[in-house]
């Protein structure tokens, strides 16, 4: 079903008498039973003041339209959402309510914060078929609860998101990235909490273990003089980590986080991909234990990407640690048996359910997909 | 405002309730003797005070915990305090209350450099946050304008924000991890070291819910390397519409600066007469900071400069050292000690589109005339968050009501060209009748539903927040339960 308006959407959800899987694009694998129910319908820009680096855009939008638009006033989305069709070998045209619903965010997230931290305002459908807003198109809003995060990485569980507003930024007007090779996984990180604890405002910190030799890469953006003295600066903290190279074409630069960001290196290779969200000083640590065949560490060792064996429990292998692990490529029977996301202790499970009863007391979205409720209604 | 009726069951189970609170809380800790509570019968929104029945000053989690599920239990609803510096009456008691503050919960429980966090238990103030890491050169950015007082625990209640949050955003960007009980006593934790939720964003959820959905006893911060400089310049032009112009100007250009801060004429003048920090007087003055080395400072501040030249200004002031620096801060600093020499005064926060601005400060003009009151206008310009000063006599019989009435149309306005209430003090009781004016009911029955599963039987914080008649049924279901 694909719904050409808010009012249509709603009176869809109203009326239905099974479960719906929300699909925007359909890139980003968070495929479940039920009727297909897609938002492609819900498309443009309803407002974009590059002044007040403000964007409201319907949620069915391609990403790439967004990107557009706000590249003509030489702006973008700051968190730098990933592109999964290279890792989940999926096609179509990536949606912004699916990267809003997934809190889908890239490497410049250690600097600037989550798609969610962007996100200002949301109008979406409810599991009543009610429309609801929350949030605004204002910076800075603590009028009543912040139903906005909460929408942001929900994956369509409370509700179909019909309208998002962002605040966006200025594109910087250079970007350089320094390199350094051979550093071991626990050297690495080291490497790149020295460099987000100086005052150079890193915007990328990634290590790279799996090539011929591990690259080490930390990225700085800003106006062209900027970038150069902080590059020099940063090298000159960084001198007792070895060799550092400095990769100053912008495009090459850019091609590097690129290929960060989507996970370029697990391409085309086999096996299921986890990503752990992890505290940064335990990364090295816990990723030893995972038997992992492919890792690439972002967020300055805070986000682990583990490419392991098909059917692998990674959550057993990684035992108990601060943060979680998220399934997000795997086949049917894997994430059947093992849940996509992380189990939560009970209490917090308790909330978490609560409140998807709350908002689709019909469980009508995406069931499944996140742990179910207990009692839920027929 | 008005606030609900003691509920009868609560207040004669006073003698009762110490009696139970006794067995988990030190003597000290039980605040109970009238002319003690007093202390606790207002925040900062000082027009409005009422004692509560007690007030409770546990030291731990397990003291917030036992204490909750004691009042739970015995269906008495609770206020959670942290320095009690609301704007917004976020802690006024209720005379059926037990104040529960988290003022002797003081601990920075964990520090990490390589990590960039700090876990502090809530009662901790949040200047003190920073002064825990800054001989390590590092920052907790948040950085409301009660940093001096003002408790970790109300920031997040509130998602407090403060002068540089263009840059740096506000407590919920810094916030990782918290653990919080619930009303029934349990204790969750939620976040941590790392970053982004697993499933739902609770912690999104509950930073900024008016301690309406648990008692948040511990925190994990993000702090941040400090910047190697600042420097401030000072522009002053005669017309609020081109110093629109020239904050809008700036933001596209690309440079991100940490403040614009915007002073209007009536500000500008009491400021001056307050401080004599040689404001220029004229219609509109901006302050415009940003960070960096010296070489980095001047190449984002010639960026600004021609910008501001373009448009004319009457006067173009950069700072050649420390001291010039703090004389281009002096006035907007005393800004509202100045306010508060010459008059009473409320301070509204609604945020509004930055593109509106000339049209909002004409409309606050007119307001102010129509309704005889003076508004001093002062503002975090660059992300919209407007701080207009409504000065009133707080002696003269009914001025408070038409200094309320005069807030409640500007809050109207703010709404009317796509902004909002209220952009970092929250909604308390101040706005909470407003509400209906930002959302339809079904939006706000969508944010109650959320308190309904954090907070069944609604005892934490009741009255706030959601207009009374809306929240009335599920604030009901405690008495009905008797």
């Amino acid at each position: 079903m694909t719904a050409q308006s808010e009012a249509e959407l709603a009176e869809m959800v109203a009326g239905a008498e099974g479960p719906f899987c929300i699909r925007g694009g359909g890139t980003r694998g968070g495929r479940v039973p039920g009727t297909p129910l897609e938002t492609g319908g819900l498309r443009g820009v309803e407002l974009y003041e590059p002044g007040a680096l403000t964007l409201v855009v319907r949620a069915g939008t391609p990403l790439a339209e967004v990107e557009a638009v706000l590249a003509r006033e030489n702006q973008r989305l700051p968190f730098e959402p990933m592109d999964h069709r290279g890792l989940l070998g999926t096609g179509g045209e990536p949606t912004i309510g699916g990267v809003v619903a997934g809190n889908i965010s890239g490497p410049r997230r250690i600097q600037v914060g989550a798609a969610r931290d962007f996100l200002l305002g949301v109008r979406f459908v409810d599991g009543r078929g009610q429309v609801i807003r929350n949030g605004g198109r204002v910076m800075k809003n603590v009028t009543g609860y912040d139903l906005v995060k909460l929408m942001a990485g929900s994956w369509g569980t409370l509700g179909v998101l019909t309208e998002v507003a962002l605040k966006v930024l200025p594109r910087h007007e250079t970007e350089a990235t320094l390199r350094i090779t051979g550093l071991d996984d626990a050297r690495a990180v080291a490497a790149l909490s020295a460099a987000l604890g100086s005052p150079f405002e890193v915007s990328g910190a990634a290590h790279l273990p799996g090539g011929e030799v591990p690259v080490t890469l930390i990225r700085l953006e800003g106006f062209a003089d900027q970038v150069a003295y902080r590059t020099g600066r940063l090298t000159e903290t960084l001198a007792g980590f070895g060799e550092i190279a400095v990769e100053d074409d912008p495009d090459r630069s850019r091609a590097l986080w690129q290929g960060v960001r989507d996970v370029a290196p697990f391409h085309g290779r086999p096996g299921d991909v986890w990503r752990l969200s992890v505290r940064p000083s335990q990364a090295p640590g816990l990723a030893a234990r995972l038997g992992a065949e492919g890792l690439l560490y972002d967020w300055g060792g805070g986000l682990i990407w583990a490419r392991v064996a098909e059917g692998t429990d990674l959550r057993a292998r990684a035992g108990a640690f601060d943060g979680h692990a998220t399934l997000v490529r795997a086949g049917e029977e894997t994430r059947a048996r093992l849940g996509v996301f992380q189990p939560e202790p009970a209490p917090l499970a308790a909330l978490s359910v609560g409140l998807r009863a709350k908002f689709d007391p019909r469980g009508l979205f995406n069931p499944g997909l996140m742990p179910a409720p207990q009692e839920a209604p027929a | 405002m008005e606030m609900p009726v003691p509920n009868p069951a609560a207040l004669a189970r006073k003698a009762r309730l110490v009696e139970r609170l006794r067995a988990v809380l030190p003597a000290d800790a039980i605040i109970h003797d009238p002319a003690e509570t007093r202390v606790y019968e207002c925040d900062a929104l000082t027009a409005y005070k009422c004692p509560p029945m007690l007030a409770l000053l546990p030291a731990s989690t397990q003291e917030v915990s036992d204490a909750l599920r004691i009042c739970h239990e015995e269906g008495v609803p609770v206020v959670p305090r942290g320095a009690g510096t609301s704007l917004a009456g976020g802690a006024l008691p209720t005379a059926d209350c037990v104040i529960l503050g988290v003022a002797r919960m003081t601990e920075v429980l964990e520090t990490d450099f390589a990590d960039r966090i700090i876990r502090v238990q809530s009662g901790r103030t949040n200047l003190s946050v920073t002064n825990a890491v800054e001989e390590e050169g590092f920052f907790y950015a948040p950085d409301p304008s009660s940093q001096l007082a003002c408790a970790i625990a109300g920031n997040i209640a509130m998602n407090s924000g403060g002068a540089h949050c263009l840059k740096y955003g506000v407590t919920t960007n810094n916030l990782l991890g918290v653990t919080m009980v619930l009303m029934d006593g349990t204790v969750v934790e939620i976040g941590g070291a790392h970053l982004d939720a697993g499933g739902l964003d609770l912690l999104g959820v509950i930073c900024g819910s008016e301690g309406q959905l648990g008692v948040v006893t511990e925190a994990t911060l993000r702090i941040l390397r400090q910047p190697e400089g600042a420097r401030p310049v000072l522009m002053g032009y005669d017309s609020l519409e081109v110093a629109g112009e020239v904050v809008s100007d700036i933001i596209k250009a690309g440079v991100l600066p940490v403040a614009i801060e915007f002073m209007d004429r009536p500000c500008i003048r009491a400021c001056e007469a307050f401080a004599g920090a040689g404001y220029p007087d004229c219609e509109a003055l901006l302050i415009v900071e940003v960070e960096g080395s010296p070489a980095e400072i001047d190449a984002q501040l010639a960026v600004i400069l021609e910008i501001a030249r373009r448009h004319d200004p009457v006067e173009l002031r950069e700072a050649a050292d420390a001291d010039e620096a703090g004389r281009i801060w002096l006035g907007r600093k005393s800004a509202f000690g100045a306010m508060g020499q010459i008059n009473d005064y409320i301070c509204l926060d609604g945020t509004i589109p930055v593109s509106s601005l000339p049209r909002v400060l004409r409309g606050i003009g007119d307001l102010s005339a129509q309704y005889g009151l003076d508004v001093a206008n002062v503002f975090h310009a660059g992300d919209g968050n407007m701080h207009p000063l409504i000065l009133f006599d707080a002696n003269a019989p009914g001025d408070l009501d038409t200094a309320e009435a005069l807030g409640a149309e500007i809050l109207k306005l703010c709404v009317e060209v796509g902004g909002c209430l209220t952009g970092e003090h929250g909604v308390g009781i101040e706005k909470r009748d407003l509400m209906l004016h930002q959302y339809a009911p079904a939006d706000l029955e969508a944010q109650m539903a959320v308190k309904d599963v954090f907070d069944p039987a609604w005892l934490l914080n009741p009255a706030k927040v959601f207009p009374l008649e809306l929240s009335e049924a599920r604030r009901g279901m405690a008495v009905a339960a008797e």
